[in-house]
């Protein structure tokens, strides 16, 4: 069994240090996230206006609905409805 | 002292939509997933936090695919392996068949992987030893802003840190070897 002396110890807490929060909630959010896609492409699937809102100005389109600005939802949401 | 859920019980929990379980499970390998990207790739921010958020949002998207739940720490040592890589690749434009694996990669996560023990030893232990030391060692903090944080006088934190130590070797020493290799 490893011998756990204090400096040890010291060493192998200080090896993993936190990263960002921000990166960290990020992260933690990505259901969230994955959510709001979903209801998104369902949204425009049913709804004829907001699918050519989307189409018109996506970026714009989604922050009308209430969406974050986020690049990357944006960029998901466009990928999911060219298919 | 509390008692943390195994890794399978936690990917097992994910898996059925749990989302206090994803932040429970983003949080027990955010500093292992950094430090692989930092550390033993040596990734400047802006490429290890892209690394970083790809290999949750991949994790994310795989877990049904994860054949052994306790193996979740290798799976996501392998895959954020795998994505530095494909970003040392991409910005230094060499030929995919060159190597651009640094060396010592497997000696820095072997002691990333005895690191993730301790973190998680130390999760069990009282607040005021997991907060005390998490500042002190791995947030780099000085006495005086632990003792102002914590509300401690700065001239008890020296040993007070000791005394925590201590109990972490406790935790540690009384923990079976398995419990280590299974990441639980």
């Amino acid at each position: 069994m490893r011998n756990y002396n204090e400096e040890t110890l010291a060493e192998l807490l200080r090896t993993l240090p936190a990263p960002p929060e921000a990166w960290v909630r990020a992260a933690q959010e990505i259901p969230l996230a994955r959510r709001g896609l979903d209801d998104i492409v369902e949204r425009a699937r049913a709804d004829q206006a907001f699918r050519e809102a989307l189409v018109a100005d996506l970026e714009r389109a989604l922050q009308d609905a209430g969406y974050d600005a986020d690049p990357a939802l944006a960029d998901a949401v466009r990928e999911r409805l060219s298919y | 002292m509390q008692v943390l859920q195994s890794d399978a019980q936690l990917v097992a929990r994910c898996r059925q939509g749990d989302d206090d379980a994803w932040r429970e499970l983003v949080e027990r390998f955010s500093r292992y997933v950094y430090a692989i990207a930092v550390q033993a790739y040596r990734l400047p921010p802006s490429d290890a936090e892209d690394v970083f958020q790809e290999v949750f949002a991949r994790a994310y998207e795989n877990l049904h695919k994860l054949r052994d739940d306790s193996a979740i720490r290798p799976w996501l040592a392998q895959l954020t392996r795998r994505l530095c890589l494909d970003t040392i690749r991409a910005s230094s434009r060499v030929q995919p068949e060159e190597s651009v694996e640094p060396l010592e990669v497997d000696d820095a996560i072997t002691k990333l992987d005895e690191a993730l023990v301790v973190h998680e030893a130390l999760a069990t232990l009282p607040d005021n030893c997991r907060e005390i030391l998490d500042r002190f060692f791995a947030r780099d903090e000085s006495y005086r802003n632990i003792g102002e944080a914590l509300d401690l006088p700065a001239g008890t934190i020296a040993s007070r840190i000791s005394r925590c130590l201590v109990k972490l070797r406790g935790e540690l020493e009384g923990r079976k070897p398995a419990s280590a290799e299974s990441g639980g």
